[in-house]
């Protein structure tokens, strides 16, 4: 193990490389990777050309957002409103940007890079290590393991979703459900995240046959920061990576 | 380009740009509890209100079709622990055996 602070790059030496927060870095970056299979399928059943789906996971690249904005295409909804749903499913990455500078402290042009790469697995692979170094090894390995995969994975994803043909045969619409749910589920730790999703539902189907399509996600937003803002519950509800770190170590063991 | 692109890029600029607000703006405005518990209760609630909205409306009516088998099969799934992939596969059999029966 080097010293604590040495490790200011991410240096590919064999030696000190497999660390616990590598390994776990690189078992998260595998799993996440291979959803964006999904996510590339369900952006062309959405209408989405291959261009535009690689495109937001290169530049979007925050999964929760990326499904937000093929899933209101999807439903009908107008590009302005994917964009706002995309938007406020982005908000959380500016606490995790908070989060990873004060663990990882980047400067110059790798910040911008950290910037890019501050997502719920790069940030939970970080903050799940105690040591300094390891925070950053963990942060750069998922971060780095994580996008080159889920770019590879999206193209694979919108080949696949293309060779299908209709997306309802092959109950594509039913996987979108499926997704939506599956990244939900992770957050229902507690009471409280159980009530804010039941409440923001049962708003969104009293708002479908009121407003345009996709404007129902914007109105269950506002629902649910409301209640954020003047709840009381702890203040981390919500803020879990899609695929838990630290539920990978047995895989390593 | 088309209107589409241009709100896929303004997506992207925005997304990028609330990640640097995290690394610019003083600890102290983002550590106020209101507002990370606010970014908490907005992810809930915007991936709840996606799944429904993807589960039940067409349009701007609610329908109950083949998505339905959908979420029941994904919840079961995820009840099981069923790793991500494994539950939108359940979910997508579910709907397309639910149509080749003859429902949705």
């Amino acid at each position: 193990m080097s010293p604590s602070g040495s490790m200011a790059r991410l240096e590919i030496v064999p030696s000190t490389f497999f660390t616990p927060a590598t390994k776990i870095g690189l078992s998260i970056s595998v799993a996440t990777g291979l959803y964006a299979i999904s996510y590339g399928a369900l952006g062309v059943a959405a209408g989405l050309n291959i261009w535009q789906i690689a495109a937001l996971s290169l530049l979007m690249f925050t999964g929760g957002s990326q499904f937000a904005f093929i899933g209101v295409i999807a439903g009908g909804g107008s590009p302005g409103a994917a964009f706002g749903a995309a938007t406020l499913l982005g908000v959380r990455n500016a606490v995790y940007g908070m989060q990873v500078k004060s663990m990882i402290r980047p400067r110059g042009l790798k910040k911008l890079l950290a910037v890019q790469l501050t997502i719920d697995e790069s940030t939970a692979t970080a903050a799940g290590q105690g040591d300094p170094a390891e925070q950053k090894r963990g942060f750069w390995v998922a971060g780095i393991g994580v996008y080159l995969l889920w770019n590879i994975f999206t193209i694979v994803g919108a080949l696949l979703g293309d060779a299908m043909g209709d997306p309802k045969t092959w109950g594509l619409d039913g996987a979108a459900v499926a997704a939506f749910l599956g990244l939900l589920w992770p957050r229902l730790k507690s009471s409280e995240p159980i009530a804010v999703a039941s409440v923001c539902a049962l708003v969104t189907v009293l708002a479908v046959p009121l407003v345009p399509p996709g404007v129902p996600i914007l109105v269950a937003a506002i629902v649910a920061g409301v209640w954020g803002y003047f709840g009381r519950g702890p203040s981390d509800e919500g803020l879990e990576p899609d695929i838990k770190p630290r539920g990978t170590r047995e895989e390593l063991a | 380009m088309s209107g589409l692109w241009w709100w896929i890029l303004a997506g992207c600029a925005v997304a990028y740009g609330t990640k640097l607000l995290g690394y610019l703006v003083p600890e102290r405005i983002l550590e106020n509890e209101r507002m990370t518990r606010a970014a908490g209760t907005l992810t809930i609630g915007l991936l709840a209100s996606l799944t429904i909205v993807n589960t039940v409306a067409t349009g701007t009516s609610v329908v109950f079709d083949a998505r339905i088998a959908a979420l029941v099969a994904a919840g079961v799934a995820l009840l099981l622990r069923a790793p991500f992939l494994v539950v939108v596969m359940a979910g997508a059999g579910a709907a397309a055996l639910s149509r080749y029966l003859g429902w949705g």
